[in-house]
């Protein structure tokens, strides 16, 4: 976004390269570690997890249970299975159906954006075409423009061709990652030497072979990062389904859970605060396993790009 | 790699057939295309529809009819546009810097590796970005409540009273709060990405010139990610501009302190879905987009020339 043409930069160390040893010093001095700056940054890590921690405890107490003891402790009875029981079974097992939809999106939505950005960010980073520097221009452009700001108009032109209340409403806007594009762009110009598309050509491989067998194993890492900011994208969106889907049926998880908590405030709607809480207990854990499991490939993603901003 | 085959390669160049080389040239849309295609349809098209329906306005009676810039005009003169707009504003004046400024000194910290347990810090800080806006704004919300929630327990066990957390005065805060909770770890991440990039012989130079740990902080490591601090701050101008989910789900629990103007997002979406005032929510949103756009392009020139 900063500049119009990449710069070029020295690529960052990689693990596999073989390097010259020398000593590994993170800062000036040998880095002693301080139990004052720890306790010091320590102040944020607590501020991150009390959140989820209240969470936690509060997805194992009852209705009655929630409104009797303190927030941050438990309550005498644990009834953290039953919640969990009752979350999946309440309104005829609805949430199970949002969990459903809510994969579908992530699936299509954010495996289609992934896909486009890898093609797109390879083109970009590695061939010279007609066009190239309107296309970046535009994209670029399309990322100031709040997106929010589109979803009124997108709104009525889907509404148009008839597409709002299906999931494709919400699937083919999740299909653009602007965001996405730029990072496997910067990516592909560092991680595919230029060279090795050329050998390949020189061996007789058509362009879309060079891509899959040459291209596409060197971008694995990239590939995971935004995969996985997409999925987080996806998994989370709120506004556009919101707008996009009337019929509780098509709603992702955080549609649902937010039915449920209008549900209690309305009057003389039953209260299902221990089932809103649970929910979102179980909404976020799959996202905060992959971002656990995946962390070793995504972090080396996101380190390449921060290389050239 | 690089240093074998350049020569080669120059020479084998001309030698392909010119049709072959027009192929070449249009390889990168092949590529390219479905995105573009995609992009077309979900951002060319409704961003030109927007533009067509700010022209028009629709009444009751007479239907539909060309208006000119009319809407524009109406727009430049509502109060509740330009009070949502003062609001984002100062939303964004205090919680960026503070948001950026956490995450900033979290980076610095991590990356220092003067910390006992770093990549725990790392991950634990950056795992709130997972969390959905929906289910933070209804954790903090339940969180903020002075009757049944972790305010209001507060208060009942230690005999005290603290100011409400959902009340009119401070509702702004407390979801800059909640903004600011979700996306410390996110930038953190950039900031840490861009950090682990500096050459390490830098830091080596700075010790034999004798610089402390400030002096390394505030002569290479900042100047080296002012680019990735430059976009961190542009993601977060454009993100307090486009205020919606969390004021939209506090609502329902504060509604006396949020309305649907809260947000110039929220009142483009309240216009068009409760107000069935589709061309003048159009013409909020353009408007809107271009403070956007103009903002966030006022830090980019700022941001690239302070130093350089």
């Amino acid at each position: 976004m900063t500049t119009s043409t990449p710069v070029r930069r020295p690529a960052p160390p990689r693990p596999a390269a073989p390097r010259l040893r020398t000593p590994r010093r993170h800062t000036p001095g040998r880095p002693r570690r301080s139990v004052l700056l720890t306790a010091l940054t320590g102040v944020v890590l607590v501020y991150s997890l009390l959140p989820l921690v209240w969470l936690l405890i509060s997805a194992t107490k009852s209705q009655e249970g929630l409104a009797r003891s303190f927030g941050l402790w438990f309550d005498g009875d644990f009834d953290l299975w039953s919640n969990i029981a009752d979350t999946f079974t309440y309104q005829d097992g609805v949430f199970v159906r949002w969990l459903l939809n809510t994969v579908l999106y992530v699936v299509v939505g954010a495996g289609g954006a992934t896909l486009l950005a890898v093609l797109g960010g390879y083109a970009l980073a590695k061939f010279d075409f007609p066009g190239k520097k309107a296309v970046f221009a535009v994209v670029i452009g399309a990322v100031a423009v709040p997106a929010t700001a589109l979803a009124v108009p997108t709104f009525l032109l889907f509404s148009k061709i008839g597409l709002t209340d299906t999931p494709w409403a919400v699937v083919v806007p999740s299909l653009i990652s602007p965001f996405g594009l730029y990072l496997m762009w910067v990516f592909a110009s560092e991680a595919i030497p230029t060279e090795l598309m050329e050998a390949a050509r020189i061996d007789g491989a058509g362009e879309v072979r060079t891509f899959f067998r040459v291209a596409l194993p060197l971008l694995a890492p990239g590939t995971v990062t935004v995969l996985l900011f997409t999925t987080v994208a996806t998994w989370n969106n709120y506004f556009l389904p919101l707008i996009m889907l009337k019929d509780s049926d098509w709603y992702p998880l955080t549609l649902g859970l937010d039915s449920w908590n209008k549900q209690a405030q309305t009057s003389g709607g039953e209260t299902v605060t221990n089932l809103v809480l649970t929910g979102s207990l179980l909404t976020i854990v799959p996202l905060i396993a992959a971002f656990l499991l995946l962390q070793k490939y995504w972090r080396s993603g996101l380190s390449a790009g921060g290389v050239k901003e | 790699m690089t240093t074998l085959q350049p020569p080669a390669a120059a020479g084998r160049r001309p030698a392909r057939s010119p049709a072959r080389r027009t192929r070449r040239r249009w390889t990168g849309w092949g590529f390219i295309g479905p995105f573009a295609l995609v992009f077309a349809l979900v951002f060319l098209a409704p961003l030109a529809y927007s533009v067509y329906l700010s022209l028009f306005r629709t009444q009751l009676i007479g239907g539909t009819h060309f208006v000119g810039l009319d809407n524009y005009q109406q727009a430049l003169q509502d109060g509740q546009f330009w009070d949502g707009v003062l609001r984002v504003g100062l939303f964004l004046l205090i919680q960026v810097p503070v948001m950026l400024g956490l995450a900033l000194l979290v980076a610095l910290a991590i990356d220092s590796g003067r910390l006992y347990g770093k990549s725990f810090f790392r991950i634990t800080v950056f795992l709130p970005y997972a969390v959905p806006a929906v289910v933070a704004t209804l954790m903090w919300g339940f969180m903020y409540g002075t009757r049944y929630g972790l305010v209001g327990d507060i208060d009942s066990a230690f005999g005290v009273r603290l100011p409400d957390p959902l009340s009119a005065d401070l509702v702004l805060a407390s979801i800059g709060n909640i903004v600011t909770w979700e996306f410390i770890g996110y930038n953190m991440l950039i900031l840490y990405a861009a950090l682990r990039v500096i050459p390490h012989s830098l830091y080596e130079a700075a010790e034999i010139d004798g610089a402390g740990h400030l002096r390394v902080i505030t002569a290479i490591k900042l100047p080296a990610i002012r680019g990735a601090l430059v976009i961190a701050t542009i993601f977060s101008v454009i993100g307090s501009f486009q205020l919606f989910n969390e004021p939209a789900i506090l609502q329902k629990l504060a509604p006396n302190a949020i309305t649907t103007d809260f947000t110039p997002n929220y009142y483009t979406y309240s216009l068009s879905f409760s107000g069935q005032q589709q061309n003048y929510s159009a013409t909020v949103a353009i408007v809107m987009g271009v403070i956007t756009m103009i903002v966030a392009y006022v830090v980019q020139l700022r941001g690239m020339r302070k130093g350089a």
